[in-house]
């Protein structure tokens, strides 16, 4: 049997295969080969490691070297240089943004320091097309357990006490959830995996799908064991084809070793897994309209109750539970709810992942402690803002989350604390803003994405919220007052009072929490017809400064309207009104003679 | 593939598979871990170091110490090839010279499963090897 001195994880994420992971991997086994190194070497294509930002990610192990940005061309470089000669490749080596140190050991990085991983423990550490590399990390071991040395109420229990809440957004207790269900009687009975993650900008879900999709597989397994269902459906959206493909290879797998299927480790427990394809609508994600989409109905959310634990996929008592929930579970079945509950805060136990994004300088995927401040998050994972700029705001909870400021960044991020300062936890979206952006112009991006998004079954969601988005156009027009203001808190109110389902119920968070920190911003736009990050066109001037205008004439001749005035050798003068904001003057001013106002 | 029909299967299984996964494991958290560093340039290999590294990666396996080797570059001692570098949690990294099989049984009896010196010590005149 070979015995491998050396392991070469390479990411097989999504964001690394597009920039060319696969071919880095082949180009490394060639290499390999060529040194004659094959029983000595091991290369194992992984899941994400959470970088994404610098990938494609390659790992040698067992020194814990991180390589990042690696190109295909890398590959003979790395087996000659650092598996041969043990030199590491300094030019490929991670480089700390603010103080330009090279770390090679990702343990030292500051994006990694803080993050505990539980949900993401084998995303970048294993093959997730090898069902042996999880069981030999402990997988199905939960699943075991369960069926031989547990009762389906003693494993409700554990979940219960362990303090796990549900990961796609409500926060709900998922030990009580799974009670419910496994209280109601019925002749068939079904659990859902909710894979939807209609978030834009969200992979947390995807991840984990790509990078450990039998732990999803194993944690349905047991959800069914509790309540007594024997069949699973994950609903993912047909726009993942590298997490189905996963999946589809973990089903088979997993049915070959009888992980699956009938009489699952001769416990005499059925339960087997089917996959159902979502179209890539939004509002699919709220449960209720899953389960109709499912059923080959429109998506669109129904009145609960009653809940899908009661009647739910074909009228049956159903289950839905988020990709991230799931993946918890065999963890706390293994290591115990004692061990689980010390983690996190007062009140949500464990961790939460987030997909950082934005103004960010460590864009990823990460997975924290409940009760990790904003701070913690933006400035020590994050590794600060971009460019040296100044903090803003950030987004959280997804296109209906609110925007926070710097007085919220030592919030401990949590389900109730986050609602407690406008926002929400959502499915972890972590957007930053900095100096730059416009409030108002980002609130009006995330009603933008809302009316995309409304099934149009209730009037206040649909055309309450268009109604929104046209007044904060207005607003970002210049045209707007300060009635327009309180108009948009009154609508916001009455939308979230009086919508059917989630989606309408906090579209206007955007809008609220803006008015509420930014109202100076707003007030400047209507007011005083100013945009001061300068992202509202409408409101931005071109001016030349006289002082500085040489009279060179050189904007005058660039300027497609011919709007710029002067003679030879004196200041030039635009005419603002028929300006049409090309931003050419500017460009050929060699006196920085022009700027926007 | 078989099925795996029991909890027991399960569990046999998996101590089996456990072992390819070991070195990813171990390196989760190297500093509980002994170390060791095989110099690995021209002239370490050219003086056997292959043969002592193996060695070393077998021995402590079989002896249940659980070890992380790995190779390093050029150390500067020709003079003393194979050189090694061996650092148990807790204490300051030691270099040893001239290291054959013996020797290598030596410093994996004496020095880490005992906390005894062993003659061969290189007085180290280096910061890191990184
Ligand atoms: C508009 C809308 C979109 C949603 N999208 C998702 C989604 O993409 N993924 C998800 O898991 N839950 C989503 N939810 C929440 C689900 O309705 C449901 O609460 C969740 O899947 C339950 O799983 P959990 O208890 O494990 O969190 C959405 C809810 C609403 C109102
Ligand atoms: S609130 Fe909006 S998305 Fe939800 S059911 Fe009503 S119209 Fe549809
Ligand atoms: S921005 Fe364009 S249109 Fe306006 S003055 Fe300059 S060149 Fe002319
Ligand atoms: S290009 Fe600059 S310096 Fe020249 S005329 Fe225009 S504003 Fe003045
Ligand atoms: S896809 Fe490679 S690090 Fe995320
Ligand atoms: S090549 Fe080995 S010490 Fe220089």
């Amino acid at each position: 049997m070979e015995k491998y001195k050396m392991h070469i994880l390479v990411c097989g994420g999504t964001g690394c295969r597009a920039s060319a992971s696969e071919a880095i991997q082949n180009n490394l086994q060639d290499a390999i080969a060529a040194k004659g190194l094959e029983d000595e070497v091991q290369v194992v294509m992984t899941g994400c490691f959470g970088f994404c930002e610098k990938g494609p990610i390659v790992k040698i192990l067992p020194d814990n070297t991180f390589y990042v940005e690696v190109k295909p061309e890398d590959a003979e470089e790395l087996i000659e240089e650092h598996i041969i000669k043990g030199r590491k490749v300094m030019r490929l080596l991670y480089v700390d943004p603010e103080n330009k140190e090279v770390i090679s050991d990702s343990k030292h990085m500051g994006f990694y320091k803080k993050q505990i991983r539980i949900a993401l423990r084998n995303c970048g550490f294993i093959n997730p097309e090898n069902v042996d590399e999880y069981i030999a990390r402990d997988g199905y071991a939960a699943l075991g357990k369960c069926l031989a040395e547990m009762t389906p109420q003693t494993v409700i229990d554990e979940i219960k006490e362990s303090g796990l809440r549900g990961r796609g957004g409500g926060g709900f207790p998922t030990g009580l959830k799974w009670e419910f269900a496994a209280k109601n009687e019925a002749d068939q009975k079904y659990v859902v995996c909710n894979a939807d993650e209609g978030d834009p900008g969200a992979f947390m879900d995807r991840s984990i799908l790509e990078g450990d999709p039998h732990s999803v597989l194993e944690a349905m397994a047991i959800c069914g064991y509790t309540m007594g269902a024997d069949k699973g459906l994950i609903y993912i959206r047909a726009e993942y084809p590298l997490a189905i493909t996963r999946l589809k290879v973990a089903i088979k797998q997993a049915r070959e070793y009888g992980l699956l299927g009938n009489d699952i480790l001769g416990s005499g427990f059925n339960f087997d897994v089917e996959m159902r394809y979502g179209a890539g609508a939004f509002v699919c994600g709220e449960e209720t309209a899953l389960i109709h989409s499912m059923e080959g109905l429109r998506g669109e959310p129904t009145v609960k109750p009653p809940f899908p634990a009661e009647s739910g996929y074909n009228g049956k008592p159903t289950n839905v539970n988020n990709v991230e929930t799931f993946a918890n579970i065999p963890v706390i079945i293994n290591k115990g709810a004692n061990w689980f509950n010390k983690i996190g805060s007062e009140k949500a136990k464990g961790t939460k992942v987030f997909a950082l994004a934005g103004k960010i300088n460590n864009v990823g995927l990460i997975e924290v402690p409940m009760g990790t401040t904003l701070r913690e998050v933006i400035y020590e994972i994050g590794g600060g803002i971009k460019d040296g700029k100044k903090f803003k705001a950030v987004q959280t909870g997804g296109p209906s989350g609110g925007c926070l400021t710097e007085k919220h960044l030592d919030t401990p991020i949590d389900f109730d604390n986050l609602i407690a300062v406008g926002s929400m936890m959502g499915s972890g979206g972590m957007i930053v803003m900095d100096e730059d952006d416009c409030m108002v112009s980002m609130a009006k991006f995330y009603l933008e994405f809302t009316v995309e998004e409304s099934c149009g079954k209730c009037t206040p969601c649909r055309i309450g919220n268009k109604r929104l988005h046209e007044i904060l156009h207005k607003i970002t027009l210049g045209e707007g007052t300060k009635e327009d203001l309180d108009l948009l808190r009154n609508l916001s109110t009455v939308i979230k009072d009086t919508s059917l389902c989630g989606l309408g119920q906090t579209s206007p968070n955007p809008v609220l929490s803006t008015l509420d920190n930014f109202y100076d911003e707003y007030i400047s736009h209507v007011e005083d017809h100013k945009c001061a990050a300068g992202q509202c066109k409408a409101l931005m001037q071109y001016v030349i400064d006289p002082e500085l205008c040489v009279g060179c004439t050189l904007c005058s001749r660039n300027c497609p309207v011919d709007c710029i005035s002067g003679e030879r050798k004196e200041a030039h003068l635009i005419d603002t009104s028929k300006c049409i904001k090309c931003g050419a003057c500017m460009e050929k001013c060699k006196f920085n003679a022009i700027s926007i106002q | 593939m078989a099925k795996v029909k029991s909890l027991a299967d399960l569990r046999r299984m998996k101590e089996e598979l456990q072992s390819k996964m070991d070195l990813r494991e171990k390196s989760n958290d190297p500093e509980s871990l002994v170390q060791i560093k095989v110099a690995m340039a021209t002239c370490g290999i050219a003086s056997g170091a292959k043969e002592v590294m193996e060695f070393l990666i077998e021995e402590t396996a079989k002896r249940g110490i659980k070890t992380i080797v790995t190779q390093t570059g050029c150390m500067g001692y020709c003079y003393a090839e194979p050189t090694i570098e061996v650092k148990v949690p807790g204490k300051e990294p030691i270099v040893f010279g001239d290291v054959d099989i013996k020797k290598a049984d030596q410093i994996v009896e004496k020095y880490i499963k005992n906390g005894e010196l062993v003659d061969g010590i290189i007085p180290v005149n280096y910061k890191t090897l990184d």
